[in-house]
């Protein structure tokens, strides 16, 4: 989130598309209501009539995988009609940047295509600049190459009659949401977007989020109170669990882990090929550098490159389906679940399952023995004689048996007390990850040679104790002034040259300038004292630097002061000679009118301005729509049908569907009573007793077509496999007419399985192996399938 | 005792918390025992915890009483929630009270139908045996003139329901052996 919870409540127009918190997040409708109270519109865009829809002033249907003709109806929508913020896209952002003379976009192409390898060159996705280097603008908006321009004539083609033959919205609810939206294009009003995993589980997931942060920019709604663009995560510690890099692609804090390749191959390589002449993360070397002091402790340092070669270097990709799919080739032998269930949760089970088939051994920690600690059971529909996997299951403790913190959706990194001993002879995460590297220590002690050393290298310095010391983990994360031995004040402080330490950049602050034995972590901040704008800025403590609401200078004009008198978040303070307010500030604090950055509010970027057009991605400086890998329809935006960029996986199991077998789309939801792949909940009896089986929500429409009737035993299918469950009838879906042609749409909830109370189908059978081109989250959202009565 | 509790954060001690609830009725034994018939959680040591489920962060109160969870509630104090909870979150003391979670560490052998219960030392050593056996044996130290230090016959996978602190210790053994595969649920 660049926002967060609390702050919601400031919005005049809520447009939640691809979630759904009224049943996923419950309590955060507290504050969307807060936020109606005031006047605010809440819109629901969402292929099923969900909760939130039902609390909703506007509720418009759209066919799963078409938020981008969608939303980008609504940015040529707001163009046209100059329902746009001008001040706010003329100053901030790069909307008068002049484009490369290169730059070309045909027939659901841009330029820089490679056909044969999939990917783009990215070289012309850039600006034109004079001979100092400087990129050239036209602040009138008239240069027909400026960003204004060529989005302008991108977008062109997004019509509403088009956009609404591509998602199935009736056209009159369009034109409400467009209408409601679009209205905060003012500095008067303000409008949040809410999404989810139904924005994201995508082969387009982060053009998706792409356009919505366009959208965003264009109506000058990022950076104030009530407005962002806001992921409402789904799990307590999501954010936290990605900000710790436990993802193959980044390290701790989102610096790019080191690949094999030329780019990387010395530490001076990756700083010189890693680091931007200007924005923050021109400071990316003192953050590797104290990374690498925290990883390896004394014996980084600055003559052996803080022992930057000893961090491995990845050569493909590692992604959770490249991860199945290289198991399944036999590439990974040993594997190590930490409260994670992908025999329910990844998609294309099938193939998962035959993975973890051919592992030699396999780790799995959790609260109670889920499907996949299970996969080699009968009840899994496996022949046990036949899997010669060693299979170690550990009892770990509970969230309240154990201490440490979680960061919620909005950043704030919260603080959880322990309560009670760990229930049987279970254990934490974190003593077993000390004891295992205790252990895996003791077998290295005696060892030499190049495959111990980079092991023996690293610091493992969190106690001597049975349990790991909470708080030495907490100081580590924080980072070190090695001069003075106290935990350092925050991230500015940190340097590259072996002065300083910190595991992890982005959370340096929040344990600061503590000496040994000096308590100061403010994760357990817990004074409830609003201190303006609903910030709570003592309570928990948000990264980075507690700051609440991010690119917050947005909020402020070009003098400097609160678009909103009502909505205001920092202001420029002449006589102070600095910014100051209800938040943190998230830019220099003393730059003022007369410094060269005073427009520039997003300094994570090197010219400090949003992207209307960018070159981080990998498929497209704009949002372009292509249809999921499996639609009933082709796409009427270009004769591309799928995302060029998306990686297709063939080989066993990833078989494709076609509309003549699987005419009806198929997408997954969540809901209330349970959580995720339903450890947690399927074996609660009090949850199990309110949401006790696996169903299919299907249409009246669907159901009558097929002679299903409610309660009906229905047979799913798609071409990765079948699925049992009852059916559940409603009038939530209705049949979408798509260009003309009548589509029908069903969805499950994904949370069940074989094991616990409740039990039932595992709803992934279904689900492809594919993923995003940029970030490879899997497209569960939009798959094919048919459905039919089950015999008897 | 409520009222302090609530306002003022400390995790109470038994004795605190016992103390302060003393002082509160007045040490009357009869108007003790009264109250605490009224209430199961006049006598329980309360201590704050996040809620597990969603990322909204809602605050919760854990009673214990007698070495159990004999009742857990949405933090009044709490910002964000302010008390109240849904239908997940007010379920989390049968987290522990459930008799549904294992007892002990459970073991496979290859080829076998049946898990067999084992110690955790017994568990940590053969793991990292395994462990070693696995890396030594795949692990690349330099490929095509550059050091990479990896092994790719491991794979990780989760973190998103654990703490930071935790998330932090899992990366750091994983890269710390070379691990490449690295995941969780942020990807899917």
């Amino acid at each position: 989130m660049t926002n967060h919870w609390i702050d919601i409540q400031y919005s005049d127009a809520m447009l939640v598309i691809g979630g759904n918190p009224a049943e996923n997040h419950p309590v955060s409708m507290k504050y969307v209501q807060k936020a109606r109270d005031r006047g605010g519109k809440l819109i629901s865009v969402d292929p099923r009539f969900t909760r939130t829809s039902s609390k909703a002033d506007i509720y418009a249907p759209m066919r799963s995988g078409t938020d981008i003709p969608f939303i980008s109806g609504l940015i040529k929508y707001a163009i046209d009609n100059e329902l746009y913020h001008k001040e706010y896209v003329v100053n901030y952002t790069n909307a008068s940047f002049i484009v490369h003379d290169d730059y070309k976009f045909k027939d659901g192409i841009f330029s820089g295509y490679n056909e044969d390898t999939r990917n783009y060159d990215r070289s012309t996705w850039t600006f034109k600049r004079d001979e100092d280097g400087n990129i050239l603008k036209d602040e009138t908006l008239k240069d027909p190459r400026c960003v204004w321009n060529v989005m302008k004539e991108h977008y062109e083609r997004y019509d509403v009659d088009t956009v609404c033959a591509v998602t199935g919205t009736p056209k009159e609810d369009f034109i409400k949401v467009a209408d409601a939206f679009c209205s905060t294009g003012t500095p008067e009003k303000v409008g949040t977007i809410m999404y989810a995993m139904g924005t994201t589980q995508h082969t387009v997931g982060s053009q998706n989020v792409r356009a919505y942060g366009m959208l965003q920019l264009l109506l000058g709604n990022v950076g104030r109170a009530g407005g962002g663009v806001n992921a409402m995560r789904g799990e307590a510690n999501v954010q936290g669990s990605t900000d710790m890099a436990l993802l193959f692609h980044i390290m701790p804090g989102y610096n790019p882990a080191p690949t094999q390749s030329e780019r990387h191959k010395s530490l001076a390589a990756y700083n010189e090929n890693e680091t931007p002449a200007s924005g923050y993360w021109s400071n990316r070397p003192k953050f590797m550098a104290s990374f690498f002091k925290a990883h390896f402790g004394d014996n980084a340092t600055p003559e052996n490159d803080f022992l930057y070669d000893y961090f491995p270097k990845s050569r493909r990709n590692n992604s959770h389906i490249a991860l199945f799919e290289a198991m399944y080739d036999g590439d990974i032998k040993g594997f190590i679940t930490w409260g994670q269930n992908p025999i329910v949760g990844g998609p294309n089970v099938r193939k998962e399952k035959a993975a973890m088939e051919k592992l030699d051994w396999f780790v799995c920690m959790d609260l109670f023995e889920t499907e996949t600690a299970t996969f080699w059971t009968k009840e899994s529909g496996a022949d046990p004689s036949k899997i010669n996997t060693e299979v170690f299951f550990l009892p770990a403790a509970g969230p309240y048996e154990k201490e440490g913190s979680v960061s919620n959706s909005g950043r704030w990194m919260q603080y959880r007390w322990k309560a009670i001993e760990p229930k049987n002879d279970s254990r934490s995460d974190a003593w077993f990850v000390h004891n295992l590297a205790r252990r895996l220590k003791a077998l290295y002690a005696s060892e030499n040679g190049p495959i111990a050393a980079p092991f023996k290298a690293l610091d493992w310095s969190f106690g001597d104790g049975d349990y790991p010391d909470v708080d030495l983990v907490c100081r580590e994360i924080n980072g070190y002034d090695l001069t003075t031995g106290k935990t350092i004040l925050n991230f500015t402080q940190l340097k590259d040259d072996g002065t300083t330490s910190s595991g992890n950049w982005i959370y340096s602050g929040f344990y600061p300038d503590a000496a040994p034995g000096e308590e100061k972590n403010r994760s357990k901040n817990r004074d409830n004292v609003d201190t303006g704008m609903n910030n709570y800025l003592n309570w928990s403590y948000a990264w980075p630097l507690n700051r609440r609401i991010l690119y917050n200078r947005a909020s402020a004009d070009l003098e400097g002061k609160p678009w909103n008198s009502n909505n205001e978040v920092i202001w420029w303070d002449n006589a102070a000679g600095s910014w100051v307010g209800h938040d943190v500030p998230d830019f220099g604090a003393a730059t003022g009118p007369t410094d060269p950055g005073w427009k520039n509010p997003f300094i994570m970027r090197p010219d400090g301005k949003g992207e209307l057009f960018t070159n981080g991605m990998t498929d497209g400086p704009f949002p372009e729509h292509y249809e999921p890998y499996e639609s009933p329809v082709p796409n009427a935006f270009s004769s591309v049908q799928l995302n060029p960029a998306a990686r297709i996986w063939t080989g066993d199991y990833n078989d494709k569907g076609d509309a003549k077998d699987f005419p009806i789309i198929g997408t997954t939801y969540r809901l209330s009573e349970h959580w995720q792949t339903g450890p947690m909940t399927r074996n609660n009896k009090w949850l199990a007793e309110l949401m006790p089986y696996m169903f299919v929500e299907l249409s009246e429409e669907l159901a009558a077509e097929k002679g299903i009737k409610e309660k009906d035993k229905v047979i799913v299918s798609s071409a990765r496999g079948e699925i049992e469950a009852y059916a559940m009838i409603t009038k939530r879906f209705r049949p979408y007419e798509i260009q003309g042609q009548k589509v029908h749409h069903l969805g499950m909830p994904w949370h069940y399985g074989y094991q616990g109370i409740a039990k039932g189908s595992i709803a992934n059978y279904l689900t492809p192996h594919i993923g995003d081109a940029n970030t490879m989250i899997p497209e569960y959202k939009a798959f094919l399938c048919n459905v039919r009565r089950a015999e008897g | 005792m409520f009222e302090v509790s609530r306002r003022q954060f400390l995790k109470l001690s038994g004795a605190t918390a016992a103390t302060l609830a003393i002082v509160e009725l007045g040490f009357d034994p009869h108007k003790a025992k009264a109250a605490a018939k009224e209430l199961k959680t006049a006598r329980t040591d309360v201590t704050p915890t996040i809620c597990p489920y969603c990322s909204v962060g809602c605050g919760i109160l854990i009673h214990v009483k007698d070495n159990d969870v004999v009742y857990s509630e949405g933090d009044p104090d709490h910002p964000i929630n302010q008390g109240s909870l849904c239908s997940k979150g007010s379920s989390v003391r049968d987290l522990y009270t459930t008799d549904r979670r294992p007892k002990k560490p459970m073991y496979r052998a290859p080829g076998s139908d049946r898990w067999e219960e084992k110690e955790w030392d017994w568990m940590l050593d053969r793991i990292a045996e395994k462990v070693k056996e696995t890396r030594d044996s795949t692990f690349v130290v330099n490929e095509d003139g550059i050091p990479v230090n990896r092994t790719e016959a491991i794979a990780s996978m989760g973190g998103a329901a654990l703490e930071n602190e935790e998330c932090y210790m899992i990366q750091k053994l994983m890269r710390g052996l070379g691990l490449t595969f690295i995941e969780h649920q942020a990807r899917i």
